[in-house]
This record gives C-alpha cells, structure tokens and sequence, in this order.
C-alpha cells in the first residue's frame, strides 16, 4: 500500500472544498450536528429507559445539595468540615507521632550512637551521620508520617464521597473573579495537607494558564507541616497573652486566622498573576456534581496511602537526609572561636531585625528547606547554641524537640523573643519558600525553570514585605 | 431480567476466573488493543482496575484520568493492552481532554474501543456513545452502575439498546466487581470479529448539511481509498478541525488504513 497516489495539491483540493462548502452552510450548523445527536439520544434512551414508580431519583442527592452548596450554608459546612478534618488529624496524629519519636528518637538514636562509639567511628561520623542525617530522617518520618497517613485519607474519604465537586462549586465564583479556575478549589485544599501533592493535583486543571496559577499559589495553603509550628508559636506567644482558661481557643483562633490569611493571598497572587504575567480569560468548565456515592473506605486507605502518603514522604526523606548533615556541619564546623552558625546568625541578626525576625531563624528557614516539619527543632537547636544556654538539648547541631510548651517557651524568652517576633514567624512560615520537595515537584510538573523560580521567590518577597510592615506598625504603636 | 445483572456465567463450566491474567503494565507484543472511553465520572478507572489488576486512582468527581493510563491483560491466551481515556462529555469541542480521546480512537485504531456509560443518567451519556460510534465499527457498551440504577428505580431494557446502537450491550457494577467476566468476554468476540458491530450512524435532518458531507466525503474517497469512517472526518473538515486538517496536509490520513486495514461494515 505505499503507491499513495495522491499529491499535496489533490489534498489542498480537498481542504478548499471543504472551506467552500462551509460558507454554503448555516452558520448555526454545528450546533444542528449537536441538536441531532441529542434527539437520538433522548429517543433511544425514551424507548429503553423506564423509571419505577414515581420517586424522583435522587431526591436525597437534590436535598442534600441545597443545603450543602446553599449561599448561606455552603461555606459554614465547607469550614466546618475542613475544620473538622485537620482536628481529627491533629489530634490523631499526637499520639503515633509521639510513639514514633519516642521509638526513633529517644530509644533508636542513643542505641545507634553506641553503635557508633562501639565500633571506634571518629565523633565527627558520628555526628554527621547519625546526629545529622539519621536525626533529621527520624524527625521528619515521626512528625510527618501520622498527619499525612490521617489526612489523606480524609481527604480521598470526602473525595469519594462525592462532596469535593460541591467544594468547587462553592468557590468557583470566588476564583474565577480573581481569573483562575474553580477547580483550584481543590487543589487548595489538597495544599493544606500537602504542597507538593496539591502541586501534582493541579493536573486536573486542563488550561495551562490557570493550572500555573494553581500551581504557583499553591504554596500559600498551610501545609501539615506548618501546623505544628503554627500552633507552637501560636500557644506560647499568642495564647499566653490572655488568661489560661481561654489561651487554647484564643490560640486556635490565631492559627485558623493565618490559614485564612493564606486563602487571601492564594486569591491576591492568582489575581496578581492574572494581571501581570499570566493573562487571560477563566476558561469556563462544567461541573457535573456527581451522585453521592458510600466511599470505597479500604480501596481508599490503599490508593491513599501508597499514591500520596509513601510517595510524599519518600521525596521528604531524601531531601531531609543531606539537611541534617549540613545542620549538623553547620553547628559543628569552626571558623575562628565560632562555628559558621554562629557567624551567619550574627551577622545576618541586623537585617533580621528589620522585619522583625532574627537570625536564627533566617538561618532555620535556609537549611530547614528539605522540610517545614524540621524548622522548629532547627530553631531550638541554634537558640541554644547561639545564646550560650547550657544543660539545654544534645549539643551543638542535634536537633530537639521539647516535651513540654513552658520548656520551649522558656528557651525562646532567653534567645531575645518577643511577641513580635512569635507573630512575624508564624507570618513568615506561612509566607516563605515552598519546602524543596514542593520545588521538585513544580519544576517535573511545569518544565521550566522560570515559573519554578518565580513559586519559590515570590511568597519569600511578600513574607519579608508583609513582616516588615508588621513590625514598623508595631514600632509606631509602642 | 432486564434490570438485573447476568451472572449465568459464573455457574456454567466453560466459566473461570483462571482465564484472566492481569498484567499491571507488562504490554509487550499485544495481540489486540483497547479503548476506553466514556463520559467523567461513570466508573472508567474502576473498570479498568478490575480488568489489569492495576490501582489507578479513583474518585467520585470528574476529571480523575488526566494523563492517558495504560495497562494489560491477558484473556483466554490472548494478550489485551487497555488504554483508559480521559473522560469527556463530546468529542466535537477543543478542549484537549476530547482531542486525546477523539485522536486515539479515530488514529489510534484501537480494537475494541469500550464505552462506559452510567446507567442512572443514560440519555446524557448516550451522546457521547453515540459520537463515539460515528468514530469506530468495533465497540462494546459496558452500562455501569447498575446496581445504584436498580436503588433509584431505574430500569434499562438491555436487548433493545443494544438492537438501537448495533453493538453488544453489558450490563454491569464495577464497584462491585459485577459484569466483568461478561465484559471481557464479549470484548474478546468482538475483537476477534465472531461479532459483527453494525452501529448506529447518525443522519442529521438537515439535506443541505448532509448534500455536503457526501460531497466531501466523495472526495476523501478518491484521495485515501479505503479511509474509515469517511462521512465523520468529512464532516470535521466542516468544521474546520486542524488535527484532520493537518493529516490532510501531511497526507498522514492515508496511512490510518495502511497500518491497520478496515473494512466498512
């Protein structure tokens, strides 16, 4: 069959017969191909369809959609199940994460360290591999694990269900003002439990325009990994202020504020980018809100677990490995009488103190990038050592956590803080540089350096400007 | 009858789970090659699980399948690959979701090409099946959900849907995992041509549109001798469609059927 016997110019033949004959035709006759397509349709479907009784089916579907995406009920019950989401994860996740640490961290680490001394390893191995690297893996597996293998599994929960199409309708309105697409509804909220996972969920978007908004704002969710340390800072600075028996909700109120906050800025940067670099129309897109359906909940644990949770947390550990060597080397490694911690963190203090942060936690930020999960017990660590405090942690470049918030508390008054700089870090947490796992998974998922770069620079931009402006207001009120 | 799932099957002694192997994503040297299409959110990717044993991600909300997901199978010796396709309400628009499944079926040539439909909203689903049979001779329906059908009082007459599309009609939940021996057995009558599809076409009422579908197809006739499905790419070029414009220009539209010879039905 390779004699194909016709030349371009038979087959440009065709192409102007074709566009002659389209100018015979009615404007409108795409629309009579469709026309036609339904009336078959909904002939057939009249000849082989039968409705029993008079039940209109979905009636329940029906009622519960005009309550669940209601104008006034839509959005309490979407906060409310969202609010309802991140407790059971939170509070589930306390106590796995607590076996875990105590499991890796107080019974594993000791055992390895003796290890280590019992086969003569020189305390510079030893402190790089199993105070660094081991150290940091075991942080970010015991404060990681739970609340990713709780949340996910959630979400899939809600997704299967049939409730998120309602989530996107909700929002669409809101988002498609700011010229992006309703379905960056949900890859908001899969960002809250994971950036990098919300990053991979912007593929159902299918404009690549809108799908690089819902990629770059991504960010702007609270991930699982910020909340610990929201609610840290939130506790001991925040909560602190008013009398104890309010402290816990006064502080809950601060968190969920900054979590709104991070909706805010999702919607300012989308509407940003989409009068700057990223110009366009919001593509329309029909939505079908599917029936609900009772979730698979064991084929849901499964896929949840292995697509999302393992994968995540995978890419977290091999970030989290070299960070905890160069957290270690940091500490350890001395030029003159102070280690390069030191050094940096006193000379990076003035500028820090501009936008009312200090160095230690720049410097947190910097070499805690692998994951947000490690900032604090990054911070504890170079507080110590920058402050001089003794009896306090392992030693210099092991990172530790504190069991109880008056301990932490305590360190932190010692190390300069204030109630400023409580308030600016838990700005600057939401507001800073995905984690590099997220950086990863932007530049797989967009191909290109540039909009990677400008995911990463840009929330670090409005995190120093909003704290800056935070702590020049707080100085004028004084 | 109608409304209840065939499980006859499994009681008669040719039946064996033992004749499906799945393969996850082992497709070297497959012997047939099919599609699978159908509208968002009608059970695709949990038919697909079933059959190669893979766990694509599923969900109750539209738009799961993104990428193309491939996987295989092997059924009474033969070898299967099976390619779900994201799912789409029409392939008549742009958007790119209905260009990767318009372009595999029609260029792609697959087999068999399954089109999953919701049983609880059929009428909207049957517009796509029905664009979908303008595109292919050789295609099953697999009329899932049954099971939430039968909850809402909805029955389906089985035989006379399958007599009005001209192709094997199953009835199935795939949820359940119902209706996939049958599933597979009739994919593999119908790939290896013991079934004849004769598919429904559609004939729009209006003469001046059909006057210049025949003309253009006349002409697509001459220049790729033995072109599939003639009077749909025609009325594409109607449309002003730039893939078939393109395969026009390249000549590549010639070589759908020399890669895999069709025979008009």
């Amino acid at each position: 069959m390779e004699d194909i016997k016709n030349t371009p110019s038979d087959r440009e033949a065709i192409l102007s017969a074709a566009n002659a004959a389209r100018w015979d035709l009615d404007m409108d006759f795409h629309d009579t191909v469709i026309e036609t397509i339904y009336q078959e349709a909904s002939q057939i479907a009249r000849k082989t369809v039968k409705q029993k009784g008079d039940k209109a089916a979905y009636s329940y579907d029906l009622k519960i959609d005009k309550i669940v995406t209601s104008r006034w009920l839509g959005f309490p019950i979407m906060f409310l199940l969202l609010a309802l989401v991140f407790w059971i994860t939170v509070a589930g996740a306390n106590y796995p994460s607590q076996a875990l640490s105590f499991l890796l961290i107080d019974k594993l680490h000791p055992l390895l360290k003796s290890a280590m001394e019992f086969l003569h390893a020189p305390w510079w191995l030893t402190g790089v591999l199993i105070d660094g690297a081991y150290l940091s893996m075991a942080w970010v597996i015991a404060v990681m694990l739970p609340p990713m293998a709780i949340f996910f599994p959630l979400y899939t929960l809600l997704e299967d269900l049939g409730y998120l199409p309602r989530v996107a309708f909700n929002m669409d309105s809101l988002f498609r003002k700011v010229g992006a697409h309703g379905k960056q509804a949900l890859t908001m909220s899969m960002g809250f439990g994971c950036n990098a996972a919300g990053v991979v969920a912007a593929r159902v978007i299918d404009s690549p325009r809108e799908r690089l908004i819902a990629i770059i704002t991504n960010n702007f969710s609270l991930c699982n990994g910020r909340w610990p340390t929201q609610i840290l800072i939130a506790s001991i600075f925040i909560g602190g202020l008013v009398a104890a028996p309010f402290a816990g909700i006064v502080s809950a109120a601060a968190v969920v504020s900054v979590a709104v906050l991070g909706i805010l800025f999702s919607l300012l940067v989308s509407w940003g980018l989409n009068k700057t670099v990223l110009r366009g129309e919001a593509s329309s897109f029909s939505l079908e809100l599917p029936p609900y359906r009772p979730p698979q909940v064991w084929q849901t644990l499964y896929t949840s677990l292995i697509d999302r949770t393992l994968i995540v947390l995978w890419r977290a550990v091999v970030f989290a490995i070299p960070a905890g060597i160069v957290i270690w080397l940091v500490a350890n490694v001395k030029i003159g009488d102070l280690s390069i911690a030191e050094h940096f963190i006193q000379w990076s203090n003035p500028f820090a103190f501009i936008f009312g942060l200090n160095g230690v936690i720049l410097l947190a930020y910097i070499i805690a990038i692998p994951a947000n999960e490690i900032v604090i017990p990054t911070i504890l660590m170079l507080t110590v050592l920058s402050s001089k405090l003794s009896g306090i942690g392992d030693g210099a470049g092991v990172m530790f956590e504190l069991d109880s918030v008056a301990d932490t508390a305590n360190i932190l008054h010692a190390g300069g803080w204030t109630l400023l700089t409580g308030v600016n870090l838990m700005l600057f947490s939401l507001l800073h540089n995905p984690c590099s796992t997220t950086i990863v998974t932007i530049y797989r998922e967009t191909n290109s350096v540039k909009w990677t770069a400008l995911a990463t620079f840009l929330p670090i931009i409005l995190g120093l400007i909003v704290c800056f402006f935070t702590t020049q207001i707080w100085y004028l009120l004084q | 009858m109608s409304n209840t799932i065939n499980n006859n099957c499994e009681g008669c002694p040719a039946y064996s789970k033992s004749n499906l192997v799945r393969l996850g994503v082992d497709m070297e040297n497959v012997d047939y090659v099919i599609a699978m299409a159908g509208n968002p959110n009608t059970g695709k990717s949990t038919v697909f699980n079933n059959l190669t044993g893979l766990r694509q991600h599923t969900g109750n909300w539209p738009g799961k399948t993104v990428i193309r997901a491939e996987g295989g199978f092997i059924f009474n010796e033969k070898k299967y690959k099976i390619v779900d396709l994201p799912g789409t309400y029409s392939l008549l628009s742009t958007s790119t979701d209905e260009e990767v499944a318009r372009n595999f079926i029609l260029f792609g040539q697959p087999d068999v090409t399954v089109i999953v439909v919701d049983a609880t909203r059929l009428e909207r689903n049957l517009n796509l099946a029905l664009q979908i049979l303008e595109l292919t001779n050789k295609a099953v329906l697999c009329l899932n959900m049954m099971d939430e059908a039968s909850r809402n009082g909805v029955e389906v007459d089985v035989r006379a849907l399958s007599k009005e599309l001209g192709i094997p009609v199953i009835p199935a939940a795939a949820r359940k995992r119902q209706g996939i021996q049958e599933l597979l057995h009739t994919i593999e009558e119908v790939a290896t041509g013991k079934y004849v599809c004769k598919p429904r076409k559609i004939k729009s009422n209006s003469p001046k549109l059909n006057h210049a579908i025949e003309k253009i197809a006349a002409m697509l006739n001459k220049e790729f001798p033995g072109l599939p499905h003639v009077n749909w790419v025609a009325l594409r070029l109607l449309e002003g469609d730039n893939s078939i414009i393109e395969a026009i220009k390249s000549g590549d539209l010639g070589n759908i059927n020399v890669q895999s010879p069709q025979i008009q039905v």
